[in-house]
């Protein structure tokens, strides 16, 4: 991350060669190496898989009883992060297995990156592998994720869509900059050597250009998440993705 | 070591070789890195990996640092009947995992 503020200045300086990003839409599994995407497509050699096992394991134990079984999920993930009227709030797909287990269950919350809670929402997330993401553009919060990503931050001041929009496709330090479409989480990512939720790549690109990292859970990173679904509305769920 | 993935086809033939492929989860980590008080992070992969068809040895590997974390693993076998896979992987702190998958002759 230390390497992105030089990097940063150099990307800046490419203005000549920006590109107006936003179509065709490319999923980062379109800007992955050929080895990665082979990763990815094959599920005995998907790493993430070994989290959706762990999933399965803690569904037969904590959420059969009321669900029944996994597939009866499909196309839940799809439709995330949803407004829950009863809670009065956005909601991550986290967020509401947390909801299951806290208010349901009575057992205590996950922290935002307790593997328990990676396996499950991997479990769940692959229920709806291959459909379309169709998150509800609801507002005020699909109005302020915006205003997020177009928002310059940090002491790079740089801002998402700058990156993402603007300067897709070129590349910073040794990375292709995607388009930034959230298709693929939770993912397995080579880099982290292990599974990480969508919260945990927007603290990378936060750091990346060293703005305060909102927590996980803010407001902030619900209505961003919110955001790039409603972004990448159409776009088909990858989950689990695996990525650089 | 706590997940293990096998797969192996459904049926093979015999006399003709099959693919098996393994994750592990593991971190491999490669005794090499530093934790942020600078003290050096102690090694820890899986060294050694045996499996076994019916009790007959298939493959035999000692493994080394610079491996990934959660490894996969593949490699090709022949079976001249249906059996039972055995796959024994051994850690630098001793644990030892195996775990077993049929392999069906059709
Ligand atoms: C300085 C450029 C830069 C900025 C600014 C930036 N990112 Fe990123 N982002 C990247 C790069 C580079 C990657 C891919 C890293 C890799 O593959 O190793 C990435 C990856 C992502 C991904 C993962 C996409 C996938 O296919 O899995 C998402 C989502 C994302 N960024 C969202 C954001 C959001 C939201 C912001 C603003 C808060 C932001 N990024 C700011 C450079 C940036
Ligand atoms: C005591 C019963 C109960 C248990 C146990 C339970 N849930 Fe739920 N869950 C529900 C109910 C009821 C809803 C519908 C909530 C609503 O619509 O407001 C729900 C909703 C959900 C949703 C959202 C579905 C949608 O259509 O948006 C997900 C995801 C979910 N649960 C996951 C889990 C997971 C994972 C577990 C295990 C850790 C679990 N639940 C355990 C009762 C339960």
């Amino acid at each position: 991350m230390k390497i992105w503020a030089s990097l940063a200045a150099a990307v800046l300086a490419l203005s000549a060669a920006i590109s107006p990003a936003a179509e065709p839409r490319r999923s980062g599994y379109d800007d992955s190496s050929r080895e990665t995407q082979a990763m990815q497509d094959d599920d005995a050699g998907n790493p993430a898989f070994l989290w959706v096992r762990q999933g399965e394991a803690l569904w037969d134990q904590d959420c059969k009883g009321c669900h029944g079984a996994a597939g009866t999920l499909r196309g839940v993930a799809a439709r995330y992060p949803l407004f829950d009227p009863r809670a009065n709030r956005l909601l991550t797909l986290e967020q509401r297995i947390v909801q299951c287990r806290t208010d349901r269950m009575g057992a205590p919350a996950f922290a935002w990156d307790d593997e328990r809670l990676l396996a499950l929402s991997a479990l769940v997330g692959l229920q709806s592998r291959g459909l379309p993401l169709n998150a509800e553009p609801r507002e005020p919060f699909l109005s302020q994720g915006e205003a997020l990503f177009r928002e310059r931050i940090g002491q790079l001041n740089l801002s998402c869509a700058q990156c993402h929009e603007e300067r897709a496709g070129l590349r910073l330090s040794g990375a292709t900059i995607p388009q930034g479409h959230a298709t693929g989480y939770p993912a397995y990512r080579l880099e982290w050597q292990g599974m990480g939720s969508l919260y945990r790549r927007l603290r990378n690109c936060l750091n990346g250009v060293r703005a305060e990292v909102f927590a996980p859970d803010s407001p902030e990173a619900a209505a961003l998440a919110l955001y790039l679904a409603v972004r990448a509305k159409g776009m088909r769920v990858e989950t689990p993705a695996v990525r650089p | 070591m706590d997940r293990v993935l096998i797969n192996v086809p459904k049926q093979v033939t015999r006399g003709v070789p099959f693919e098996i492929k393994i994750l592990v989860s593991h971190p491999m980590e490669s005794g090499q890195r530093r934790d942020q008080m600078g003290q050096a992070i102690p090694r820890d992969i899986i060294n050694h990996f045996v499996a076994m068809l019916d009790g007959e040895l298939v493959l035999e590997a000692d493994f080394f640092p610079a491996i990934s974390a959660n490894p996969f693993l593949s490699f090709s076998a022949v079976a001249e009947k249906s059996g039972i896979l055995t796959l024994a992987f051994t850690d630098d702190k001793g644990e030892v995992r195996t775990e077993t998958a049929a392999v069906t002759v059709g």
